[in-house]
């Protein structure tokens, strides 16, 4: 029965029908950063996936030590499990393709970079940076 | 001759609170509030409230903009509703959640943050440094990385 309920529920969480609710969030999300990436900047003209990677690849040491990367917790590949390295907490991917919940709910999207910016770039992160940080993730 | 061996019984379960089906008192209930449960266990196992006495959540909570260096505020609302569920359920709140030979280990009116602190702890993990340096464990409050049932509230192996 357990096993049952398990696989009912796995199969609604990777139905077609969720996966593209996520990504209608998902979408959601990456236009409120755009609106205010074009308020902060009237010259910005859209998201980069290779400006993400950069940001997700740079040796910040800006913030914590024990986190001078993003890939010091994702590792450099973002379609991998982590660890926190604070705690030991193993991380699901970072990869939308892995963990499309990831980039479902806003609140919990702000919540993290308000955190993780802080703690690897020693300061918050843009909304482009938010925007192209989603944006290259959402493509692995 | 029945009565007398169900007394001693009673007297040896009193007396010994920590042998019944609590694996030699390495046993204390796991965080079972779904909200406690995935704020804390974002970043990290959601430890069990019976490990600190209710000061020293209270204290925890109250610092959250600086939580061992990370800034783990949360709205007030949620912040409210997790510190109440873990100061119900401390080690010394009533009825006990707690592991007693934890709790013996503060000192009274103590406010110990580090659950890796107590005594009782260092004691029973009084291992060599390249176990601490194993890539999987990184820190020493985190118990899952060998207690495979930790997230039960199961510290006996």
């Amino acid at each position: 029965m357990t096993r049952l309920a398990a696989a009912a529920l796995l199969a609604l969480v990777l139905s077609p029908a969720t996966l593209a609710a996520a990504d209608g969030q998902q979408a959601a999300i990456l236009d409120a950063y755009a609106a205010k990436a074009r308020a902060a900047d009237p010259a910005f003209t859209g998201f980069s996936a290779a400006r993400g990677e950069a940001l997700f690849r740079r040796e910040w040491n800006g913030g914590d030590p024990r986190t001078p990367a993003c890939t010091s917790c994702h590792t450099a590949n973002p379609k991998q499990p982590g660890r926190n390295a604070k705690t030991g907490r193993p991380i699901d991917p970072a990869a939308a393709s892995a963990s499309p919940e990831r980039y479902a709910d806003p609140g919990k999207v702000e919540k993290h970079f308000s955190r993780d910016c802080k703690s690897v770039l020693g300061r918050d992160c843009t909304a482009i940076e938010r925007g192209d940080h989603i944006t290259f993730m959402a493509g692995q | 001759m029945t009565h007398r061996i169900l007394w001693l019984l009673a007297i040896l379960i009193l007396a010994y609170p920590g042998i019944d089906a609590r694996a030699g008192g390495k046993t204390l209930p796991p965080v079972a509030d779904p909200l406690v449960a995935n704020l804390c266990g974002e970043c990290h196992m959601a430890f069990p409230p019976g490990f600190l006495p209710a000061r020293s959540w209270t204290a925890i909570m109250a610092t959250l903009d600086d939580h061992f260096g990370e800034d783990a505020t949360l709205p007030g609302d949620q912040a409210r509703a997790v510190e109440a569920y873990l100061t119900d359920h401390a080690g010394d709140a009533p009825g006990g959640g707690g592991l007693r030979e934890f709790m013996r280990w503060v000192a009274p009116g103590g406010v110990p943050r580090r659950i890796t602190d107590n005594p009782a702890f260092l004691r029973e993990h009084d291992f060599p440094e390249r176990v601490w340096q194993r890539p999987e464990v990184v820190t020493r409050s985190n118990c899952p990385a060998c207690h495979r049932r930790a997230d039960r509230g199961l510290f006996d192996d």
